[in-house]
């Protein structure tokens, strides 16, 4: 190598215009991101000190205080999201092992985009066919329920006449998860390393063993994280709870009553265009409580995602 | 080995085993019977219809018991464990497809009653009872969706050009973060926070067709800069460094090479973008507003959406509740043939033409 570089010559480097323009327009673009968050969190916070300042008598229903208010319908938001995930969590990670582990290779990718159809319908038809279909076609299930487990306070009586309790309103939620947490845990179990896999079954392990100690604890932060950014849709899901469920400003844990805690995102939905006033602040202060959970619950999954990179020394 | 003796001979490697295709006629076999007990119920009056979906569900969760059963006596307790997980994965499988499989049934079958040419060629304007569509709901998703498209995806894309060729240090990390944070926002408070906007700006009764559009862009940009993203990080760097040593610069290079290239991926993430957008109800429900007749102006007075069409329609059924609820599932029929069809093309062309990248 003949290293004859041109010594000392100074390079003047000229940023050309259209370079400037772009890469300023670029960043106006990422920072326009910024500040369309922290309009919303701002804007948010300003509608919503009427009502914390307000007299809260003229809050709806007259409660003690605000959050007096906004508690019952937190508590329905948590309750039919958690148990949404009771249903949706077993059921995912199962669909996700079928489609990575059991289904034949050619059609595994087809199942795939079948249960990706499941995301591609839009939440007020969920809602329709949740009041249409599948309230009287649980019905009976809940009348044997309340029959035979009604000792059990989840499951007290009267049964609901219609059907559209907490309980159908969180098998709408899950059918609508299901498919955002699938996709994940899909991804996640495909990235278990082939060579942990073929060592367990090397030792003889059946395909369950395999399962249990090579693809689980590899994909357990993965599974964590999905099974969180599914509760966060869950929570915010609006339309499919607003139909289905037929609420009740109440704390209440029993499932098929007619006396059922309604959502925060549900219950903006549904009284927004009657409300005036002080009413509307309330509304958006509910709309605000029901942004931060969503954010925790989001900020918990990334947390789980980062942890995971951290440690996985496989990939 | 050492098989001595007149008895058949064993064959030690499947000795012990459930023939192959045993699973399969015990799956159809707990069908069966359950069809029959439900077609018992179904003749002592106990339904009016044949349950099918319930002798399916019920019959696969018998196959479960029954292999367990089966295969614990034949094989033992390790492979009757094994084979449980099977069933129940493949019953996981199939009790998410009841729902998707009734759905689509059921607003096709219910969908079909309406789902005529008047529907797409009239309003509700004036209609009482029979008649009537679902035209003004459908210009207004097109204007609204095609207005939030206009909105996100010069925004979306040029921030994922930022993260991916420009981006370094704090301000990137905070963006690709609030990125995240953003996608999960919920929609209803991307309706709320426009409600709010407007509220201070211009009063608390505003509602029109420009407002929903910036709500669905809300929604709609966190997944355009996070789709469009992953595709510009899939252009190979050589040809970048081909371009700059033919001394293009760089924002010609951007322009010419690397967004042609990546042109399939980043139009079938927006079409998904859109897809996810379009059947939105919340937000529009707050913002837009709902009314009987055509409004072509995106900036003055309510205008009607198809999701918000699908739920006033079935929420607010008047004197004819029947039309109306008809009115319903023909529109929810056609906002999902909408969606689909969107999935379907952007997966089309996300296949065909995909650039040939390597090997």
């Amino acid at each position: 190598m003949n290293a004859s570089a041109p010594a000392e010559v100074k390079m003047k480097v000229k940023v050309r215009r259209g370079d400037r323009v772009f890469a300023t327009s670029t960043v106006v673009a990422g920072s326009l991101i910024l500040a369309l968050l922290a309009a919303t969190a701002i804007f948010l916070v300003v509608e919503s000190l009427p009502a914390l300042s307000a007299n809260p008598k003229l809050l709806p229903g007259a409660p003690a205080n605000v959050w007096a208010y906004v508690a019952p319908l937190a508590f329905g938001t948590v309750w039919a999201g958690l148990l949404a995930m009771l249903i949706a969590l077993p059921l995912s990670i199962g669909i996700a092992l079928f489609i990575t582990h059991y289904a034949p290779r050619r059609i595994a990718q087809a199942l795939g985009y079948v249960i990706d159809l499941l995301a591609a319908v839009p939440s007020v038809v969920f809602g329709l066919w949740g009041i249409a279909v599948l309230a009287p076609a649980v019905l009976p299930l809940y009348d044997w329920l309340v029959k035979t487990l009604g000792w059990i306070p989840l499951f007290t009586g009267p049964v609901s006449a219609t059907g559209r309790t907490i309980l159908t309103a969180a098998i709408v939620l899950a059918v609508m998860v299901i498919p955002i947490i699938t996709a994940l845990c899909r991804e996640v179990f495909l990235q278990t390393p082939v060579l942990h896999e073929e060592a367990a079954l090397a030792l003889g392990a059946t395909r369950l063993e395999m399962i249990q100690v090579a693809v689980l604890p590899f994909g357990r932060s993965g599974i964590i994280s999905a099974a969180m950014l599914g509760l966060g849709r869950a929570l915010g899901e609006t339309m499919a709870v607003a139909l289905v469920l037929s609420p009740a400003l109440v704390i209440n844990f029993a499932l098929l009553t007619s006396n059922n805690p309604s959502t925060i995102a549900s219950n903006i939905a549904l009284t927004f265009n009657e409300a005036t006033g002080i009413g509307l602040n309330a509304l958006v202060t509910t709309g605000l409580v029901l942004f931060v959970i969503t954010l925790i619950v989001n900020l918990g999954a990334r947390y789980a995602v980062n942890r995971r990179k951290a440690f996985s020394g496989a990939n | 080995m050492a098989v001595t003796g007149a008895g058949p001979i064993v064959n030690s490697l499947t000795a012990g085993k459930l023939p192959k295709g045993a699973p399969w006629m015990l799956l159809i076999g707990s069908w069966i019977v359950l069809g029959i007990v439900f077609l018992f119920v179904q003749l002592s009056h106990g339904t009016t219809t044949f349950n099918l979906v319930g002798s399916l569900f019920f019959g696969t969760v018998l196959f479960d018991v029954l292999i367990y059963v089966v295969s614990y006596l034949v094989e033992g307790v390790r492979r009757a464990r094994d084979r449980l997980l099977t069933a129940l994965v493949a019953t996981a499988f199939i009790v998410a497809l009841l729902p998707l499989v009734s759905l689509l049934y059921t607003v096709l079958s219910k969908g079909i009653a309406r789902f005529d040419p008047t529907f797409f060629s009239e309003s509700m304007r004036n209609i009482v009872g029979p008649g009537g569509g679902a035209l003004h709901a459908i210009i207004g998703t097109l204007e609204i969706t095609a207005f939030a498209t206009l909105i996100s995806v010069p925004i979306g894309l040029m921030t994922a050009i930022y993260l991916v060729e420009y981006g370094r240090g704090a301000l990137a990390r905070s963006i690709t973060f609030l990125v995240d944070v953003m996608s999960g926002i919920p929609s209803i408070v991307a309706g709320l926070f426009v409600f709010a906007l407007f509220a201070l700006l211009v009063g608390p009764a505003v509602r029109n067709g420009a407002m929903g559009a910036i709500a669905l862009s809300v929604l709609m940009i966190p997944i355009v800069v996070r789709s469009s993203g992953e595709i510009l990080k899939l252009v190979p760097n050589e040809l970048r460094e081909a371009s700059y040593a033919l001394g293009v610069p760089k924002w010609l290079t951007v322009l010419k090479i690397v967004l042609p290239t990546s042109a399939p991926g980043i139009i079938t993430g927006i079409m998904l973008a859109i897809a996810r957008v379009i059947g939105e109800t919340a937000p529009l429900l707050l913002v837009s507003g709902f009314t009987q007749s055509v409004n072509y102006d995106l900036f003055s007075e309510r205008m009607m959406t198809l999701p918000v069409f699908v739920y006033q329609s079935y929420v607010a059924q008047g004197l004819h509740a029947e039309d109306d609820i008809n009115r319903a599932w023909a529109g929810a029929l056609t906002l999902i043939l909408i969606v689909m069809v969107l999935n379907l093309v952007a997966r089309l062309i996300a296949r065909f033409f995909a650039p040939k990248l390597g090997r």
